[in-house]
């Protein structure tokens, strides 16, 4: 199939016509991954969900993995090449979050629906999507629920995955639920860790007798936004978490600050975390009233599939066929660890959505055909050109 | 042990399941297809614009796309002010007004109304009842309910229990009723009905029944509904009719304790109704319908009548127009 020729416009719009009448059965899906709770490291009840999905659809070699992945395969007619479709099964949200999703006219929303549930519930209805096409793939098609992708999980899913099948990957789609549009290609360099400062005990400043912790966190904080106004845009960290609690009087005698430095150029990035440990080690030596250290959990190299790829332009293409505008983003979820490995992959968005990590999460249900279509067509170009990928 | 409490041992045995004896749908499928019956699914509404979508989507993928165990799948609807009705079409139900719906019989405001109109407009051989406002909705809300059916020829109605027995200090809680249930219905059954305790949840909005059965029941259309059914139908074939269905956790809005007054005041004046009907009691004044509650602001003191009539539908088998229909 070539790229925006009136053949692929025609597929495209037929696809989405016939998928758009699986309407019941993916929404029924999005609801029931959603309403999962799924949290890094206890995505088990949301992997057997799959699980029970792959095994109605008769996938071969359904297994889950010592690393919590759930994987089924739909075998291809000439099964030398093996082409992924993965989907994150963790969310950010804990157990004890209501995961109650609400239905409207045209939407749907809950925690999590978008990320990744949407993700989740394409890759369950993928081979009965698949069917109603009557598509079939020369590859094997393995579709893969990974798992602890999010925060200190690190990509675990993933990297256990690449690390130990015995199968050769191909090419590879990650699937998120939103944006429809977005396309990721390259992955930024990062670096991901936890600040935490102590009371030591031997307090002696007005500083410290007065607001506990939140000083030290405070000029931390300072530091890094000076960084930041010295790096940005190439490189950046990003503050996701302070926390220093204890009530409206009494200084908190502990605290955190939790940060992702983020950038295209690894040896930046590195040199930004060397920066951001020496700085916390020197609050920890300069004082003796508090104990500062640092800890780093998570490390993405900077990859990069090229633009001129054939599976972005592509991707592109395809885009450009359904009149939706690519949203070019560098990726520090699952494509960092695929295209670390090698593997010519892209991460694409489902449909339009609002509110993400919000317990107001939406998606729209309309445009997700169009996410469908999309999918499909990407993955019967990955399908027919495998050489022209390598 | 008393030999009622004998035959109510006995069924709890025989005729109490749990959903997850009826977990694989193909072979629910196999066995309605094997049972030749057809399976109805009518959602009763009035404003559910929060929940309708969600138990429409789960119940067309699960029970009509992927496993053929519902033939039909309509909400019927009393005059919803917000979108319930345009969810519920957008999602691929059949949405009727209750009012559209034999006509030439008026329209009556109720669940009851829409419970007993769904009798003559849809087709099933067993019609299935739920609820709108499930908010933890899952296939297993009518599949537990029909199984009992397609598998036991003797049973005519199934109904809905939840949260089973929880151990707390002191003991083990005999039963999560709800409110209404446990303090109103349980004693009045326990006075005049004694087997009919064994039904866990007497007032569940959850049941399936034969049609067979349903077109023979008088239908009050208000709180009623489920307490009349449940008198009518033991008073005709006697508790082994009866089966309930555990299905583990219903989530649901919780009502406030006023609303619950207003319930307890519907059910006790069906309740009455049928005693008279069955001469199990002689000489019952006529009541006109008032339930009178008090509110207090300071040292005012207001009354609040509310007037709550449970009216009645006859038994759907005796209109001319079910009969035409349905071929009686």
């Amino acid at each position: 199939m070539g790229e925006g020729t009136t053949e692929m416009k025609d597929s495209i719009a037929r696809n989405r016509d016939l998928l758009r009448e699986m309407k019941e059965i993916l929404l029924a899906n999005v609801v029931m991954a959603a309403e999962i709770p799924s949290p890094t490291g206890g995505e088990r009840r949301l992997s057997r969900f799959l699980s029970d999905r792959f095994t109605e659809c008769r996938l071969s070699d359904i297994a889950d993995d010592q690393a919590g992945n759930m994987a089924g395969v739909l075998p291809g007619r000439n099964p030398r090449r093996n082409l992924l479709l993965a989907a994150h099964t963790d969310k950010v949200w804990p157990e004890s979050e209501d995961h109650t999703v609400s239905v409207g006219v045209g939407t749907m929303s809950g925690r999590g629906i978008a990320d990744n549930s949407l993700g989740v519930a394409v890759l369950a209805t993928l081979p009965l999507l698949l069917e109603r096409l009557d598509l079939q793939f020369d590859a094997n098609l393995i579709l893969l629920g990974t798992s602890r992708s999010f925060g200190r999980g690190n990509l675990g899913g993933m990297r256990f995955f690449l690390e130990n099948t015995d199968r050769e990957i191909d090419g590879a789609l990650c699937v998120e639920g939103i944006d429809l549009g977005r396309l990721s290609y390259s992955s930024l360099g990062m670096a991901r860790g936890e600040i935490r400062a102590e009371d030591a005990g031997n307090t002696q400043s007005v500083d410290l007798a007065t607001s506990g912790v939140i000083s030290s966190l405070h000029s931390l904080i300072g530091r890094i936004l000076e960084m930041n106004r010295s790096y940005y845009p190439e490189s950046r960290i990003l503050l996701g978490t302070v926390e220093a609690v204890s009530g409206f009087n009494v200084p908190p005698q502990s605290g955190r600050l939790q940060f992702e430095i983020r950038g295209t150029d690894a040896a930046q990035v590195a040199a930004i975390e060397k920066t951001v440990v020496s700085i916390a080690a020197s609050l920890d030596a300069e004082s003796t009233e508090v104990d500062v250290e640092v800890e780093m959990f998570a490390h993405r190299k900077p990859g990069d599939l090229g633009v001129g790829h054939p599976l972005v332009r592509k991707a592109r293409a395809v885009l450009g066929e359904l009149g939706v505008k690519p949203k070019v983003e560098p990726s520090i979820s699952e494509l960092a660890a695929l295209l670390q490995a090698g593997i010519p992959a892209l991460t694409l968005g489902v449909t339009k959505g609002a509110h993400r990590h919000t317990f107001r999460e939406s998606i729209s249900v309309d445009p997700i055909f169009d996410g469908l279509a999309q999918l499909v067509a990407v993955l019967e170009f990955m399908d027919r050109n495998g050489e022209a990928q390598s | 042990m008393s030999a009622q409490d004998r035959v109510i041992k006995k069924w709890l045995e025989t005729n109490t399941f749990h959903h997850s004896e009826f977990w694989d749908l193909r072979e629910l499928v196999r066995a309605k297809e094997e049972a030749g019956l057809t399976i109805s699914l009518c959602i009763p509404t009035l404003n559910e614009e929060k929940t309708i979508g969600k138990e429409i989507i789960v119940f067309k993928s699960e029970l009509m796309d992927r496993y053929p165990l519902v033939d039909e799948l309509a909400v019927i609807d009393s005059g919803s002010t917000d979108r319930t009705l345009d969810i519920a079409k957008s999602y691929g139900a059949d949405t009727y007004l209750s009012s559209d719906i034999l006509p030439a019989q008026g329209s009556k405001p109720g669940k009851g109304e829409n419970l007993w109109k769904a009798i003559h407009q849809l087709k099933g051989d067993v019609i299935c009842y739920v609820d709108a406002d499930i908010k933890n909705i899952h296939p297993k809300f009518v599949s537990g309910l029909v199984a009992p059916l397609l598998y036991r020829e003797e049973i005519q109605y199934v109904k809905a229990f939840y949260d089973r027995p929880l151990a707390v200090s002191g003991g083990i809680r005999p039963s999560g009723g709800g409110r209404v249930t446990e303090i109103l219905v349980r004693p009045l059954f326990s006075l005049f009905f004694p087997e009919l305790t064994a039904l866990m949840q007497p007032l569940s909005g959850e049941y399936a029944a034969r049609r067979e059965v349903l077109e023979t029941l008088p239908f009050p259309i208000g709180y009623g509904v489920e307490t009349s059914h449940l008198i009518d139908l033991y008073q005709a074939h006697g508790l082994a009719a009866f089966a309930q269905t555990d299905l583990d956790k219903r989530v649901h809005r919780n009502q406030s304790t006023i609303d619950l007054g207003k319930m307890s005041f519907g059910i006790l004046q069906t309740f009455l109704n049928r005693l008279r009907h069955y001469d199990i009691v002689a000489n019952l004044p006529e009541w006109e319908g008032l339930f009178r509650q008090i509110q207090a602001e300071g040292r005012t003191y207001d009354m609040l009548n509310h007037r709550i009539v449970e009216e009645e539908r006859p038994p759907m088998v005796t209109l001319p127009e079910y009969q035409k229909r349905h071929g009686k």
